[in-house]
């Protein structure tokens, strides 16, 4: 890995929370006595980022990935712990950093609501001080590029999901920012949506090396996209790695016999499923010895092999997350 | 920030207000309508005065007018969509800018209290002060400003007032952050500011033993300090003073929003994800 770009070190995030018991009577208590909850959204979590590099952060809701993400683009400051982006302290030198970063949130809109596109895109050169020659530059290559010159002269409240996200992702980049943060970028896209989505996202960190943090539930735009992948699960980085690590060893056989067999006894393989003919096996290890066992013993019609879907294994990975029953001893033990 | 993005932002948002024309208008007709009931009132009380008023007829006629076509510029409420962004969270989106975020908001904020005032001001100026005579009530019409010096200083204090409006309303959206619904300030605010401003009874004609209390509040420079230039109440030789001392209570205000919404920002709790 590269100098690290980023660097998070043992970054806490508590939120209060105001609690009160449901009914007139916990509101009546609520006014005497309020109680708080302690939520641990991050719970020391580290991490180094190396310039240029692209980056998938997932975890299942909750975990803590839109909070590091705040945290990194300086709107929230940590409860304890480091951070460098660049070399700056996202809260520390807010103004200076947020020049240098672009940021999407999938879930809202950063563009004016009741503005045309364009006049949001002129807003924003006027707030980033984005020089003439350069903004038009930007923008030239943007709108051609995310296919937005229809788009220019409708407001932003009349655009369709997936037009208004290539719109946010322009706004974002149209003062060439270095490093970009995506929470979500994909969220609620169609699949032609996704897939201009991610290769725009890949093209603009292969030819710019912009450095990417991207932050989804969709396991293809991580297999697509990220050559590293962290798993965050109740604040606690519980995986860093490539995405060929969130693929286990196992194997998928799903083997077509010529006739219903009859197997009980025969493999050691664990059988996932069967349905007449068709039997899908998991094997640990020794794929081809199971295949070579398997077309000696049976008649097979057909057979494929395959890695279990990407979403089991992380589902799995969220399941074996410690602090489960931590986090909920916590919820339970009140103010 | 630099003054570029200032009035961008300024610009923007004032596009946006002017589209409320037709809310423009409706205010514009209740504004009048009672623009005459006050005037009508102040016929009778200056009738049956048995002492000399400390204000003329006259005088007392562009506190009326002016308070009516200026009545949107009074920080007495909140721009709703700011509102909301504090609501929803919203604003912890603002920080992605790389301006500094008091900037950002007095931007809003101002052509918030400029937008709506410039539609309603116009109709009600033109009408007062060209129409009423034309349709033969001069007698309760707008009368001019007293000199041409009170005019100019008339305009440079309305100009003070935007600023110390803009800054008193900047606290309100500020305090938001606490109260998240805002109905405490809210409910507050239309009773305290046009009282204190002048806009209920005019500032001089008070009792004595409140001059000097009223004198040094700031709201006094959201309507009465500009009103008593124009009439020239406050002479013109005078009138530099009062407009230094509305610029020097908007500083102390946008001071104190400045420090209000440095701790609020590290209370900060982005709602949900």
């Amino acid at each position: 890995m590269s100098e690290p770009y980023i660097v998070v070190q043992d970054l806490a995030k508590r939120f209060q929370i105001a609690e009160r018991d449901p009914g007139l009577w916990g509101a009546l208590k609520g006014i005497a006595n309020r109680r708080y909850r302690s939520v641990e959204a991050l719970h020391g979590v580290s991490f180094e980022i190396g310039r240029g590099e692209l980056v998938g952060y997932i975890g299942p809701n909750g975990a803590g990935k839109s909070t590091t993400i705040k945290v990194l683009s300086g709107i929230l400051v940590p409860s304890s712990g480091h951070c460098s982006v660049a070399g700056l302290t996202p809260w520390k030198s807010r103004v200076e950093h947020v020049a240098r970063i672009g940021v999407v949130f999938g879930q809202r809109t950063q563009l004016w609501w009741d503005l045309p596109v364009i006049e949001s895109f002129e807003l924003l050169r006027d707030i980033y001080r984005v020089p003439a020659a350069s903004y038009a530059r930007e923008r030239d290559e943007l709108v051609a590029l995310l296919d937005l010159e229809p788009l220019l002269d409708v407001p932003v409240r009349q655009l369709s999901l997936g037009q208004r996200m290539r719109a946010d992702l322009a706004a974002s980049l149209l003062h060439d920012p270095d490093i970009l943060f995506l929470d979500e970028p994909t969220i609620g896209l169609d699949a032609i949506s996704k897939l201009a989505m991610r290769s725009f996202i890949q093209a603009r960190n292969a030819e710019r090396g912009t450095t990417v943090l991207l932050t989804t539930h969709d396991m293809d735009d991580v297999e697509a996209l990220c050559s590293r992948v962290m798993l965050i699960n109740h604040g606690t980085l519980l995986m860093d790695g490539t995405v060929a690590d969130l693929r286990s060893d196992r194997r998928r056989v799903v083997v077509d016999f010529e006739s219903v067999p009859d197997l009980t006894g025969a493999h050691a393989a664990r059988i996932v499923s069967r349905s007449g003919e068709r039997v899908v096996f998991e094997v640990e290890s020794r794929v081809a010895e199971f295949v070579a066992e398997v077309t000696a013993s049976y008649p097979v019609h057909d057979l494929t092999v395959d890695h279990p879907p990407i979403e089991e294994t992380v589902a799995e990975l969220y399941r074996q997350a410690p602090g489960r029953q931590a986090a909920a001893a916590e919820g339970a033990a009140g103010d | 920030m630099t003054s570029r993005t200032f009035l961008a932002i300024v610009a923007v948002r004032c596009k946006m207000l002017l589209q409320y024309r037709a809310a423009a208008l409706a205010g514009f007709g209740t504004q009048l309508f009672w623009g005459f009931i006050k005037v009508m009132v102040f016929v009778a009380f200056y009738a049956s005065a048995v002492v000399e008023p400390p204000m003329t007829f006259a005088q007392v006629l562009v506190y009326v007018w002016l308070g009516q076509a200026l009545l949107a510029l009074l920080p007495w409420n909140v721009d709703k969509e700011i509102a909301e962004q504090i609501r929803s969270g919203g604003v912890a989106y603002e920080l992605l800018r790389p301006v500094d975020l008091y900037g950002f908001w007095f931007a809003r904020t101002l052509a918030f209290r400029l937008a709506p005032t410039l539609l309603r001001m116009v109709p009600m100026l033109v009408f007062t002060y060209f129409m009423m005579p034309w349709v033969g009530l001069e007698d309760w019409a707008l009368p001019a400003p007293a000199s041409a010096a009170s005019g100019w200083l008339f305009l440079l204090s309305a100009l003070a007032t935007l600023l110390l409006s803009t800054a008193v309303t900047m606290i309100l959206h500020i305090s938001l952050m606490w109260t998240i619904s805002g109905e405490g300030f809210n409910r507050m605010m239309p009773g305290v500011v046009p009282l204190f401003a002048g806009l209920i009874v005019p500032l001089p004609l008070f009792p004595d033993w409140l001059q000097g209390f009223l004198y040094w509040q700031p709201f006094r420079g959201l309507a009465d300090v500009p009103f008593r230039i124009y009439s020239g109440h406050i002479p013109a030789d005078a009138a530099l003073l009062e407009v230094a001392m509305q610029l020097g209570w908007s500083a102390l205000l946008i001071g104190f929003g400045m420090a209000l919404l440095t701790r609020a920002r590290h209370n900060l709790v982005v709602q949900g994800g």
